[in-house]
């Protein structure tokens, strides 16, 4: 796939001035760092070894194809990158929509700013407010052979379309038979997980909720390279796909970002840094925590982590999960959203349940996670796995 | 839904990185492609109407009153022709008798296939059947106004629209069946049909979730021509049941194609019944064709059992549906459920026998065409005798045929859940092969195609 070069302007118009007012009192109520923390310290995004800050390193990844290797990028925060992602969609294929609610100015996070100005209203645009309405619309356009890629504006309002995602979109296929009619066109973005103070309704992590359907391919992305990798091989796969967006990392997290199309594969890991006494998996968000609680505690302990991303959390790569446990014998699951029959809850079953990393195996798999509970206001942090909590599991498990 | 929004525009204003200025600047002076603009002209002093955005033809009245609906006449049902076969209408046009003769006999095969397929359910040769005799009028006389390359989805009713497009009685047999020729590769429950060929999608369960389903597809169809303009110009036909209009999809559907301008056409076979609940118990608005228009919809009741009515009424639909770069149309076409739900419902627990025998005499579908057929001298007793035995004789050949065939081979439980089959369904079809094959006296794999071999 060679794609012409197109960050447009749709995508400069979009980046916003560093430095815009907010109210600075109001957001510290919510998430200060306690001032004599060690761990619990404010993520860098700046420095963070999550993200590629050099257009040399962005362009090392060897997933890339050469012509990417060899092509340029720019810096690119989650949501100029998801942007990009949708305007080379639109660009590479006329069949390609982008719609829900409020996209047709640019979307409440940003993501679809400049595209209906650039693509026409025609392929971007809103819809009534009814996430049943968007979802089934966006598969009975994607079983006419478009590319419909909808957006749920919050993952907390998707319960309202989970009968379309459930009994419709990921049964399509198969009850299809012969006929082989699928929804491979079909896209469902949302953002995800805690934002500070999003509370019940914009704080949500449904991703196990989608992985125990048989059907959908449920991806979260942790940067923006990802983000418009992972994103493009939603939107070519033959499966349907839910998208799931990190909304905290929407404007955080900025990389170098190739500025040519390319994909990254879907139910394929990655493993971001190598070691060799334990292993992390984790996804999203947490990878950020995860890295600087690797980082903590290879110094004070002196071992030597392995960090895995699972990147689409179903079908999931077991096979890098499971090679990298035989290899360390400890493995900590690290995710947001609740504890209780969570994406851990199915990795650390995977990992017991296979016959030769049981036996190399050196303590009980830990899952480092949301409590049970809904996300409370004013008690986020206290929920959110942090950096204290990750060390912690690695120090516990080490000395197990 | 109001709390969200709420929810969401107090994130918005609030959120790190994204002040509400922010995101106020992208609308200011320029509204996106072809969209109306939000706002209407400020306000006039003294002006009659409202300009308020949201409805904005509104006049001011200063007299209290309720809308009520008993204010409102009920909406009138089309018919074209008397239930002894008279044409009431002289400006409807009607069909040659050739094509009228071949709607007839599609009805009649749907209700013997109907007669024959419960009965064969309460034989247990299959495990469930849904008759739907009363409703073959709408069904054969809808599908008929269509073009072959208009879309459908439909509910679990439909077997004459199937019927009227072309599904052979094997097609139907190798479904209901679940034999190795069912295109369904026997997966779902009978009667849930499908055809790629015939432009139908499969059948689901749930109801209504292919209402939204057609709006999309509708629109897909509007895309694919305005940027190909060699394409015909295509509709797409969504039939459901007045029980299912109570479903929250059928709000989201019709307001989705009504803001999307969406070439659909919304069939609602009201048939008084959905299982056990009437209509009083269903809605109390007047019925289902009064929605209609509150979505801003051209909206039609019909004489569901004048199948030149819904021929006529399908057809102007389709009309209007591509006027004007596209827009949705509601079909209300009232009918009556002559048959029990499905195999597993017995009508009479909560509905009269009496009631039901005078519909099926008093006014049918089936019988007003065969008078409408007599009258024009081209049917009468001994035709229709012969017709009768013959295609009985088609329906039980193409059923013992269909009984006959083994069974899907077993990987086919495994297979299009994904495109490609995942490296854990592998696993765990080997796992069941060797379970199987560990022990052999406790499954019956014989009469699937390949044995368990086919699980490799």
């Amino acid at each position: 796939m060679r794609i012409p070069s197109r960050l447009s302007t749709s995508l400069a118009k979009a980046i916003k001035p560093s430095g815009t007012t907010h109210n600075i009192r109001f957001l510290k109520k919510y998430s200060t760092h306690p001032p004599q923390a060690r761990l619990n310290k404010k993520i860098d995004y700046g420095s963070t070894a999550m993200l590629c800050h050099s257009t040399s390193s962005a362009l090392q990844n060897p997933e890339l194809p050469p012509e990417i290797q060899n092509g340029t990028t720019a810096r690119m925060n989650l949501f100029q990158s998801i942007n990009d992602a949708l305007s080379l969609a639109l660009s590479i294929d006329e069949t390609t929509l982008v719609f829900g609610e409020d996209v047709g100015f640019g979307g409440v996070f940003r993501c679809t700013g400049g595209l209906a100005e650039q693509y026409g209203s025609e392929r971007v645009f809103n819809t009534p407010l009814c996430e049943q309405g968007i979802i089934g619309f966006a598969i009975g356009a994607a079983a006419e052979g478009m590319k419909a890629v909808a957006e749920i504006q919050f993952a907390d309002y998707v319960y309202p379309a989970f009968d379309q995602l459930v009994n419709e979109a990921a049964k399509w296929r198969y009850r299809d038979g012969d006929h082989g009619r699928g929804l491979g066109g079909l896209t469902v973005r949302m953002p995800c997980g805690a934002v500070g103070h999003g509370a019940l309704y914009h704080s949500q992590s449904p991703e196990s909720l989608f992985t125990h359907i048989p059907g959908l391919r449920v991806i979260m992305p942790r940067s923006p390279i990802q983000a418009k990798g992972l994103l493009l091989s939603a939107i070519q796969s033959p499966d349907p796909c839910i998208f799931m967006e990190p909304k905290a990392l929407y404007r955080a997290a900025v990389e170098q970002v190739p500025i040519d199309a390319y994909t990254l594969p879907l139910s394929i890991a990655e493993v971001v840094k190598p070691g060799k006494d334990l292993t992390l998996i984790s996804y999203g968000h947490p990878m950020y925590t995860c890295s600087a609680a690797i980082e903590a505690a290879e110094r004070d302990l002196g071992v030597s982590i392995e960090l895995i991303d699972l990147r689409t959390v179903y079908p999931w790569d077991k096979e890098t999960v499971l090679k990298s446990a035989r290899k360390t014998g400890r493995c900590i699951v690290v995710h947001e959203s609740m504890i209780n029959a969570g994406i851990g809850a199915e990795v650390a079953a995977v990992i017991q349940g296979d016959k030769e990393t049981f036996l190399r195996m050196e303590a009980p798999v830990t899952r480092v996670a949301g409590w049970s509970i809904h996300m409370p206001l004013m008690f986020e942090k206290f929920n959110v796995p942090d950096v204290a909590r990750v060390y912690d599991a690695i120090k516990k498990s080490i000395q197990y | 839904m109001n709390s969200q929004r709420i929810g969401r525009c107090l994130l918005r204003g609030s959120k790190e990185g994204m002040p509400a200025s922010v995101i106020r600047r992208g609308t200011k002076g320029r509204w996106m492609g072809g969209y109306h603009s939000p706002m209407g002209p400020s306000q006039k002093p003294g002006a009659a109407g409202v300009r308020f955005p949201g409805a904005v033809n509104s006049k001011f009245t200063s007299s209290l009153s309720f809308e009520h609906p008993s204010t409102y006449t009920t909406i009138p049902t089309y018919r074209t022709m008397s239930p002894e076969g008279e044409i009431l209408d002289p400006s409807v046009v009607l069909p040659s008798d050739d094509a009228a003769l071949e709607m007839y006999l599609n009805m009649i095969k749907v209700s013997i296939m109907d007669v024959i397929m419960v009965e064969a359910q309460r034989q247990g040769r299959i495990s469930f059947y849904m008759p739907s005799q009363g409703e073959e009028g709408i069904c054969v006389g809808s599908a008929a106004a269509l073009e072959k390359d208009d879309v459908i989805f439909s509910q679990y009713r439909e077997a004459g629209v199937f019927m009227q497009r072309g599904y052979t009685l094997e097609d139907f047999m190798n479904q209901l069946f679940a034999n190795r020729k069912d295109k369904g590769r026997g997966r779902n429950m009978p009667v849930h049909y499908g055809s790629k060929e015939l432009k139908i999608h499969s059948i689901s369960s749930p109801l209504a979730t292919q209402i939204p389903h057609a709006s999309g597809a509708a629109y897909a169809l509007k895309m694919q021509r305005l940027s190909n303009s060699s394409l015909p110009p295509r509709v797409v036909a969504c039939y459901f049941g007045e029980g299912a209009a109570s479903e929250g999809d059928f709000h989201a559907a019709l307001n989705i194609a009504s803001t999307r301008s969406c070439p659909v056409i919304f069939i609602c076979r009201n048939n008084g019944y959905a299982i056990s609940t009437p209509t009083l118990e269903q809605y109390r608005g007047d019925g289902i064709a009064s929605r209609g228009t509150g979505y801003g919809i051209d909206t039609i009741r019909v004489d569901g059992n004048d199948i030149w009515a819904v021929l006529e009424v399908t057809r102007k639909a389709r009309e209007l549906a591509l006027k004007d770069g596209g827009r949705p149309v509601l079909v209300e076409a009232m009918s009556y459920r002559i048959s029990h739900h499905s195999t597993s419902d017995d009508s009479f627990a909560y509905r009269a026998r009496v009631e039901v025998e005078d519909w099926k005499r008093r006014d049918n579908p089936i019988i007003r065409l065969r008078k409408y057929l007599e009258r024009k001298g081209v049917w009468d007793e001994a035709k229709e005798i012969e017709v009768r035995t013959n295609i009985k004789k088609e329906v039980l050949k193409a059923l013992s045929e269909a009984e006959k065939e083994k069974k899907p081979p077993i990987k086919s439980m495994f297979e299009d859940v994904y495109k490609e089959m995942t490296p854990e369904l592998r696993d765990q079809m080997e796992e069941l092969k060797r379970v199987i094959e560990e022990y052999p006296e406790e499954y019956d794999v014989a009469e699937f195609e390949g044995g368990s071999a086919s699980l490799n």
